[in-house]
């Protein structure tokens, strides 16, 4: 399997802070990769780098080759990364179909296309029956499958996800890591998640990077890590993970 | 939308395009006037409305607009239909200096607004200053007999502006709902709600803020234009005035901030409120300066205070249309 994005040596300060420091990871085409780690760990801020909100301090980022570092997040979008916010972002005052035609615009030429594609979208995770409704009155949840929806409605290489499975019910979790594998194996792609839902880490990931303080301590396959010692210690060492 | 909306719709349509016809030249210019910020409110709907974007500062746009055009037809004898052109391009130019020094600054909420304001006041003072085009002193048009109709100078009867900013009223209500339902529509409605998110999805937000700015710009360069052909005079210190931009925005935030029927409603609840206001304070007899502008000013306290989101969201959700 080809390389698609190529995470080299990336840090990033906050003013004398170090969020990541030196981390270096490879997420194959066509796999679903989990980045864990403990509240503060640098996740988000390694989302942010790859997505084009932040500058990397230092270090490159590789998306199927080409240099991403440094470049706007809707070029970023355009070269074929989606991703949402771990922080919901709606588009408070349009419908839940609305929103996703936004995404959907990325790739349709015209608007009833884009309306079209986003309404599969908003069908398949399940928002179907909301569609006409105002984002305000979804529930947390909910807004988080628009996350995913709208992210998907761009048509991206690589999907970015950021804590989606928070806040979910089991039932849910699981119709959304159904859903994830799914859109993985069939449409092929490529996925790199946040997650602290372990069940989802689990059922979903081919490989699973562990990053601590900013520093990754940890890769490999669910099972070797949640062996790993080292990977132990930083969850308060705790036994077991699971 | 149902038939009996399309009918009231229709009818006022009907009645709008036979008003001069059987009103009189008082009832004519109330609605020229009515039908004036009908079209400005929409122009800066655009940009505001739609795009997120509040300029304060629109009266730039109708001062530049009205000063080329005026400009050109009193040294040149050029007239208003070649003149409008020079009008367009040069408010889109200048609103898309306001748009690019803010947006490639990163200067944005209040801090836009301010700019705007600023952008207004340093060309009324500039304009206060510049002789050619008659300083502070104001430049005049030739005001030819009010009874005949020269369409190709825009010289000519109270009817004739009445069609003229009426074409522009309806055609503006056109060019929104067509973009509102556009690509654009949808990508500036999203740079309004979350331009992080809207980044996100792939919208270069600088571009599509800036083609908010320029559009709402040259689209109220022409009722400058209109403005300074309808009145025969233009002075820097009201064509510029902060007033006229608070005058420009007042429909739509009366009427619906973002919809497409807002700002005209808003400008035809203004316009029968000014004068209403007027008839009853002379009717009671309480001619005291100012108590005009209190009454006026109380009544639209209230109408913000109660319906925050203007009263176009609240009618549509009664009438059952969208907004």
């Amino acid at each position: 399997m080809s390389v698609l994005l190529d995470v080299q040596g990336v840090s990033k300060s906050f003013r004398g802070l170090r969020a990541v420091g030196n981390v270096s990871f490879e997420v194959e085409e066509g796999a679903i990769v989990a980045l864990i780690g403990p509240n503060g760990a640098g996740k988000t801020t390694i989302f942010n780098m790859v997505a084009g909100a932040l500058r990397p301090d230092d270090g490159e980022i590789l998306f199927a080759g080409k240099p991403i570092g440094g470049l706007r997040p809707d070029q970023v979008c355009a070269l074929g990364i989606g991703r949402t916010f771990q922080i919901v972002k709606p588009f408070a005052g349009l419908s839940v179909l609305d929103n996703v035609i936004v995404g959907a615009l990325r790739c349709c030429a015209r608007v009833d296309e884009a309306r079209a594609f986003a309404s599969t979208i908003v069908d398949k995770l399940g928002l179907g029956s909301k569609r006409a409704f105002p984002v305000s009155s979804l529930t947390l949840p909910d807004r988080k499958k628009l996350e995913v929806a709208r992210a998907l409605a761009t048509r991206p290489k690589l999907l970015l996800l950021d804590e989606v499975m928070a806040g979910l019910r089991s039932l849910e979790c699981d119709q959304l890591i159904a859903f994830l594998q799914e859109i993985n194996q069939r449409d092929g792609v490529t996925i790199l998640l946040i997650e602290h839902v372990m069940r989802a880490v689990m059922a979903l990931a081919h490989k699973v990077i562990v990053l601590h303080h900013g520093e990754m301590i940890a890769q490999g396959s669910p099972a070797q890590v949640i062996l790993d010692p080292a990977v132990l210690e930083c969850y308060l060492g705790e036994e077991t993970l699971l | 939308m149902n038939r009996r909306v399309i009918f009231v719709f229709a009818a006022l349509g009907g009645v709008l395009l036979c008003l001069p016809s059987i009103a009189n030249n008082y009832v004519l210019s109330v609605a020229t006037l009515f039908l004036f910020f009908a079209y400005t409110g929409q122009a800066w709907n655009i940009m505001t409305g739609f795009a997120g974007q509040l300029s304060l500062g629109h009266s730039l746009y109708l001062g530049i607009g009205g000063y080329a055009s005026a400009a050109l037809y009193f040294h040149f004898g050029i007239g208003p239909w070649a003149g409008l052109w020079l009008s367009i391009v040069l408010c889109g130019l200048v609103g898309s200096v306001v748009g690019a020094l803010a947006f490639r600054y990163g200067i944005s909420g209040v801090y836009f607004t301010l700019l705007t304001i600023a952008f207004a006041e340093f060309t009324r003072i500039g304009f206060d200053h510049w002789d050619w085009l008659g300083g502070s002193g104001g430049l005049f048009l030739k005001v030819t007999r009010r009874d005949q109709i020269d369409l190709l100078n825009l010289r000519g009867t109270p009817a004739m502006f009445y069609y003229v900013i009426l074409a522009l009223a309806a055609t503006a209500l056109a060019l929104s709902a067509w973009l509102l339902r556009s690509r654009a529509g949808y990508y500036w409605q999203a740079i309004r709600e979350n331009e992080e998110a809207a980044q996100a999805l792939g919208i270069n937000t600088f571009r599509w803020k800036m083609l908010a700015v320029v559009t709402s710009a040259a689209m109220t360069s022409l009722a400058g234009v209109f403005s300074a052909f309808y009145y025969n005079n233009l002075f820097p210190e009201q064509i510029f005035s902060i007033n006229r931009s608070i005058e420009t925005i007042l429909g739509p935030i009366i009427g619906g901030i973002g919809t497409l029927i807002g700002p005209i409603l808003g400008a035809a609840l203004l316009t029968l409120l000014a004068d209403g206001v007027t008839e009853l304070v002379a009717a009671l007899g309480w001619e005291v300066a100012g108590v005009k502008q209190l009454i006026y000013g109380v009544i639209l306290f209230a109408v913000v205070t109660l319906l925050p989101h203007g009263v176009w969201p609240v009618l549509a959700r009664k009438l059952k249309v969208s907004r």
